[in-house]
């Protein structure tokens, strides 16, 4: 009966609104003046080798004395090449209240909010809650805000997560004059399996525990899927010479996960996995799958008496449906080395290798961190394609390693 | 994999050394009798030191860092505090990360173990990411300061083999000076010297000796204030790193006690929650 009473409480606590005597009252964010070069020569006509652009990520944090809070944070990118990346969302928009009952706890936010799980780094299979904001990043870095209500409860049992979804995000792609982007355009509209489209109620849950060095999650799914599958449109005038558009198709699915994390002094152990049934795979057939990802990370601490900390991190992906996946990273290995000098300035450098194990594909990252003074930081960053098979999902982006470098700043 | 979002800060080891403010500051009545040997005089010293920080409950506070350069150039950062107690347990502390600006809203939740290491989880805002870290850090150094996570985790009595060398003047107080060598072998030190005032025990100097046994740093408190009757705290602290020439001061400031903080202020679902 602790779940009733915990919901009996959400609803007393919904039902007298909070007054409005802000106790803290907070407004912050990031303002990003960023560029890209892409040295090679496009792919495809109409792509640029060069995007300027303006992010601007302000955030407003009210919290009553009762200590129900309301957060905001809204995102604006302005970029030079691509129109399509030009684009602005409503990364958190919710209300969030807490209590006790007797041992146990409860927590409900209602509204637009970000739910991250997982425990991998260079892609996270349980992760499912949010869309991608993909035309961000290529290694899906940003997400959509996320329409919600989300219960959580939590005792010395562990604490279980109930997300209703209502609403369906389509993940974010460049346009004509964006790189990283398939030969062929994708349109904006999407296709659904479901009647009811982007307004098909979903479900996620997830239980979640810490068993001494043991972190682990247990965690369903039921709805839209997040990651699209992408139907040729019927050409307007068969007789022209050009591919048709790709429209994007989001399947019913149900996906089971498990994520777990050991942590034995600078070791820890990384497993995530799934089963999803009902998505189609790259051939457009219905198959259910399995995939899952292991991984390790090991961190050297002050090396040779330096104040650097220098971590390695290697992870295994793998997916049953083998060439037939629909992630760009079903078949990978990643390993990486990451560098945090512990200066004044926070210097971090971090190096990845991404290998596929079924494709001639590899790829090289490196990345650097900064701080500056007057609280401007720079980041540096640049993708190496160093080979791309032609069977390689991102065959399209071959040409399309690039150099970037942001100036943050944050007020 | 990327620096700000899949790493974060390797933040580990901090919380201790909020418990070991509370042992350093602890009250005392000044009966330290005739004792057999300089062990067992400095190992009772230090025991009464620690004694009396039983009972606090919990506690908030917020400390501004002060990080100086040879050249005198000035870096600050701002961190905010809450510690419980645990009964037959180890404590558990939340500290939030508000300035520079680039790392604000992050924040690290540990629960301290008795023997072995603490358990530490630390929260990423950007992503909304929660990382169970490893914390193995000893002689890293905290955020850039002159204060490494090893200076930072509690001083337990049983990590130290203690030894009591003399009374002498310390400003207008007379300070009982205790020597304490790691019984750690990775510790970054061969050795501390500590000057405890004799009527409360509280600490207003540390001598940190390196492994080549140089004098390597100093730290200096000042400020100290009563809480609840009878928790001491200091105000500032000072650390001076005589072989670079850096120096680092913390700034303590807002102690509340008994705040109504309890497990809940300290789990995972209230990290995800933190401003």
């Amino acid at each position: 009966m602790r779940l009733g009473g915990a919901v009996a409480a959400l609803v007393l606590a919904l039902a007298q609104p909070p007054a409005v005597r802000a106790e803290a009252y907070d407004f912050f964010g990031l303002i990003s003046l960023q560029s890209r070069w892409y040295p090679q020569t496009a792919a495809f006509p109409g792509q640029r080798s060069h995007a300027s652009g303006l992010v601007a990520e302000p955030s407003l944090h009210i919290e009553s004395e009762g200590g129900v809070r309301f957060s905001l944070t809204s995102f604006v990118r302005y970029d030079s090449a691509d129109s399509r990346r030009a684009h602005a969302d409503m990364r958190e928009a919710y209300l969030l209240v807490h209590g006790a009952l007797g041992g146990n706890f409860w927590e409900f936010r209602l509204g637009v909010d970000q739910v991250f799980w997982g425990v991998a780094e260079l892609h996270n299979l349980v992760d499912i809650v949010n869309q991608f904001d993909l035309v961000e990043h290529p290694r899906e870095e940003a997400k959509l805000g996320q329409p919600m209500a989300h219960l959580t409860l939590s005792g010395n049992w562990g604490a279980a997560d109930l997300l209703a979804l209502p609403y369906h995000r389509k993940r974010t792609f460049s346009g004509p004059g964006g790189r990283l982007r398939s030969g062929r355009p994708i349109v904006e509209d999407a296709l659904y399996e479901s009647a009811a489209g982007e307004r098909h109620l979903d479900f996620a849950a997830r239980y979640a525990n810490t068993i001494g060095p043991l972190d682990f999650g247990l965690s369903a799914f039921a709805g839209t899927n997040r990651e699209p599958f992408f139907v040729p449109a019927t050409p307007e005038n068969p007789a022209a010479d050009e591919a048709p558009p790709l429209i994007p198709h989001y399947e019913q699915i149900r996906q089971f996960g498990l994520d777990a994390q050991l942590t034995l002094g600078p070791w820890l152990g990384k497993l995530e996995a799934i089963r999803r049934n009902g998505a189609r795979n790259r051939a457009g057939r219905e198959r259910n799958y399995r995939a899952v990802v292991l991984g390790g990370e090991y961190t050297f601490h002050s090396v040779l008496g330096s104040t650097v900390d220098v971590a390695l991190l290697a992870e295994w992906h793998d997916d049953s449906r083998g060439r037939q996946a629909t992630n760009a990273w079903a078949n990978d290995v990643f390993a990486a080395l990451h560098m945090a000098f512990n200066d004044v300035q926070s210097t971090e450098i971090a190096l990845g290798l991404l290998g596929d194990l079924r494709h001639d594909s590899r790829a090289l990252s490196v990345e650097l961190k900064r701080r500056l003074p007057g609280d401007w930081s720079l980041r540096v960053e640049a993708i190496a394609h160093l080979s791309v098979d032609p069977r390689d999902l991102h065959y399209d982006t071959r040409r399309d390693s690039f150099l970037a470098a942001h100036f943050n700043y944050n007020f | 994999m990327t620096c700000e979002h899949r790493f974060g800060l390797p933040l580990p080891g901090i919380a201790g050394w909020i418990f070991a403010l509370a042992l350093w500051g602890s009250a005392l009545p000044p009966a330290l009798a005739q004792e057999s040997s300089p062990q067992s005089k400095g190992l009772r010293i230090a025991r009464e030191a620690a004694a009396r920080n039983d009972g606090f409950g919990n506690f908030t506070a917020s400390m501004t860092m002060v990080l100086r350069n040879r050249q005198g150039q000035q870096s600050i950062r701002r961190i905010r505090f809450k510690v419980l107690e645990v009964e037959g347990g180890g404590d558990k502390s939340l500290i939030v990360f508000d300035r520079p600006r680039d790392v604000q809203g992050t924040a690290l939740l540990t629960h301290g173990r008795l023997a072995g290491q603490d358990d530490q989880w630390l929260y990423l805002p950007a992503l909304k990411r929660i990382k169970r870290i490893s914390s193995s850090t000893r002689s890293s150094s905290f955020m850039g300061s002159e204060f490494s996570y090893e200076d930072m985790s509690s001083p337990e009595v049983g990590k130290y083999t203690h030894r009591y060398l003399r009374d002498e003047a310390c400003g207008e107080r007379v300070c009982t000076v205790t020597e304490q060598v790691p019984v750690d072998s990775k510790s970054s030190y061969s050795r501390q010297r500590v000057w405890r005032d004799t009527d409360e025990l509280r600490v207003w100097m540390v001598h940190y000796y390196d492994r080549k046994d140089s004098h390597l740093k100093t730290l200096k408190l000042a400020g100290y204030e009563r809480h609840l009757g009878q928790y001491w705290r200091a105000a500032e602290m000072t650390m001076e790193n005589h072989l670079t020439g850096k120096s680092t001061v913390l700034e303590w400031a807002d102690f509340q006690f008994r705040t109504g903080l309890s497990e809940s202020d300290f789990s995972q679902t209230a990290l995800r929650r933190v401003r």
